[in-house]
């Protein structure tokens, strides 16, 4: 019968306890080591990185808040004018969410050809899956901000250069993400469909789909996020929509100020928005069906 | 010491434990038994604050426990030590770490992440794992221990919380008849040596009337008996299970001596 003993032999414990002791000696030690290389390379480099700023940081910091605050003082005398200004650039935002939203469609669905073509055990040419994955490493690498640029060098100013250039972003990004989904899938009813005779693209739409949808739908959704995100930057470099207005805004400098505040009222809101409700169909989607 | 007074639990439109009482005046040795789903995890759950009640209070020396919020909440939940049938340790975390969490709420969470333990606590880690017979287990990690002895080290996390109640749920519920009976007989220890109070969540009714001076049996979420094991009669276990004429008390049970009883009642008949 197993007794527990509630007596140890005292001699032995001691021993245990003295080196367990001694190990977690050592393991501070170590942290604590670790910690000082830490602070040693924060405090060192930070101090290179200031002494290289034409500015200085600690010179710089107490007028951190100084333009947020002219904008906010002009924008609050003037906030009789806030509602038409909204209403005015209400059309921009709707280009900048368009930009968006066409751009995460034709991405995922690039992203959808680059992943099943780029995932071990589902691609339609197993030998070219290194040439796949490389090519939405690269589509990823290079961001959008630097297409569009080049893109809009040769088509000119507009939306379709930006909707391009994030397009491809979003496809790299995303054939890396649902490679990732589409490794975890279970592969017998692909094998399932193979057995009758089921084509490849068949075998795809049928036995992998189903199973990843809700995980690729979501992150279609958080990319889409993003992607009001990068559209309102590429505005910026001429790409039109609700950054180019906010450039234009800005960049005249105090007098327009109102015309900022506007547009980042609208910004904020749109991604909140779309946030929330992107966020409540991922929720949806991953933890079960419609309750 | 502890009052449970009509301590309801409602999920949607499904009551889990309905209008419980139950009143307990010096530190006894509870055993709760029922199916799977009559409410037992539940109201344990509540009692440690895992969960709220929908209605009902629970009173502990005169303090209203259901009421606690933030601090004093997790005040109680350190007075009052949980032990899981899947043990819920940190698997990838050495054992004597496991142990030392159960001082976390005396701890802020900058000595926690620095690992900071005073070397008195440590020691006291160690008698205790040495007291339930797995001091050699020490430096080892949770994960590579058996079940019976990482619920061994839950224990022991629950004893270094110096707790005035231990709940455990299931406790043996995933280990074998060996270790089942090692983990009871544990718990059994800490009972009558450290005078705890220790309600277990059984569903075998054997080890409740071994080890317990109390049995209470749920079903459907009501309490339907609380009395001594004693009191406990086949009619009266039927009931709790809801079973027919055909159940027995062997049927249920995880024990090895019943095995035995079992063979040798057997090997009478045939003699």
């Amino acid at each position: 019968m197993a007794d527990i003993s509630l007596s140890g032999a005292p001699q032995r414990v001691d021993d245990i306890q003295s080196s367990y002791m001694a190990q977690v000696q050592r393991r501070r030690l170590y942290g604590g080591l670790t910690l000082l290389i830490f602070v040693v390379l924060m405090v060192s480099g930070f101090n290179i990185a200031d002494d290289r700023n034409a500015g200085g940081f600690w010179e710089g910091l107490h007028q951190i808040g100084d333009y947020p605050a002219d904008v906010l003082s002009e924008a609050w005398a003037k906030r009789a004018d806030l509602p038409g200004l909204i209403v005015k650039y209400f059309p921009a935002l709707v280009e900048t969410i368009n930009i968006a939203a066409v751009s995460t469609l034709i991405g995922a669905l690039g992203g959808l050809f680059l992943s099943l073509l780029g995932t071990r055990g589902l691609a339609r040419w197993p030998r070219l899956i290194p040439l796949f994955r490389r090519l939405s490493d690269i589509m990823r690498a290079v961001p959008e901000i630097v297409i569009a640029l080049v893109l809009i060098f040769i088509l000119g100013g507009g939306p379709v250069p930006a909707m391009i250039a994030i397009a491809i972003h979003t496809a790299g990004a995303l054939g890396k993400m649902f490679s990732e989904v589409a490794e975890n899938a279970d592969l017998k009813s692909v094998e399932g469909l193979a057995s009758t005779g089921a084509t490849w693209s068949q075998r795809m739409l049928l036995g992998v789909l189903p199973q990843v949808a809700p995980n690729y739908v979501s992150y279609a959704l958080l990319r889409f996020e993003i992607n009001i995100r990068a559209s309102a930057i590429l505005g910026f470099v001429g790409a039109g929509g609700l950054g180019y207005e906010l450039r234009n805004a800005m960049a005249w400098g105090p007098g327009r100020f109102d015309e900022a505040g506007a547009i980042f009222i609208l910004l904020f809101g749109t991604i909140v928005f779309f946030d929330q409700l992107s966020s409540r169909y991922r929720n949806r989607l991953t933890e079960g069906h419609g309750q | 010491m502890l009052n449970i007074d009509a301590l309801t639990k409602r999920f949607g439109d499904k009551t889990a434990v309905d209008a419980a009482n139950i009143s307990v005046g010096t530190p006894t040795m509870i055993g709760v038994i029922g199916r799977s789903g009559a409410g037992k995890s539940t109201l344990l759950r509540m009692v440690n604050r895992l969960s709220d009640a929908t209605t009902g209070s629970i009173t502990y020396e005169g303090e209203e426990i259901t009421a606690l919020r933030g601090a004093a909440k997790r005040n109680w939940q350190s007075r009052c030590a949980m032990i899981f049938q899947q043990f819920n340790l940190v698997p990838r975390m050495d054992v004597v770490s496991n142990v030392l969490h159960g001082t976390l709420n005396s701890r802020s969470t900058l000595a926690t992440m620095f690992n900071l333990y005073p070397q008195a606590d440590i020691h006291r880690a160690i008698e205790i794992l040495d007291r339930l017979g797995i001091a050699d287990q020490a430096p080892k990690r949770a994960e590579a221990l058996s079940g019976g002895q990482q619920q061994r080290v839950a224990i022991a996390r629950a004893l270094m919380q110096d707790p005035k109640i231990i709940l455990a749920d299931e406790p043996i519920a995933s280990l074998d008849p060996m270790n089942a009976q090692v983990v009871m007989q544990s718990l059994r220890t800490i009972h009558e040596e450290d005078g705890r109070m220790v309600i277990a969540n059984l569903h075998t009714l054997d080890t409740a009337r071994r080890y317990c001076d109390r049995v209470i049996g749920m079903r459907d979420g009501r309490i339907v008996f609380d009395g001594t094991p004693a009191q406990l009669t086949t009619g009266v276990a039927r009931d709790i299970y809801g079973a027919g004429a055909d159940f027995s008390e062997a049927a249920t049970s995880t024990e090895i001596e019943t095995l035995d009883r079992q063979t040798t009642c057997a090997a009478g008949a045939y003699a």
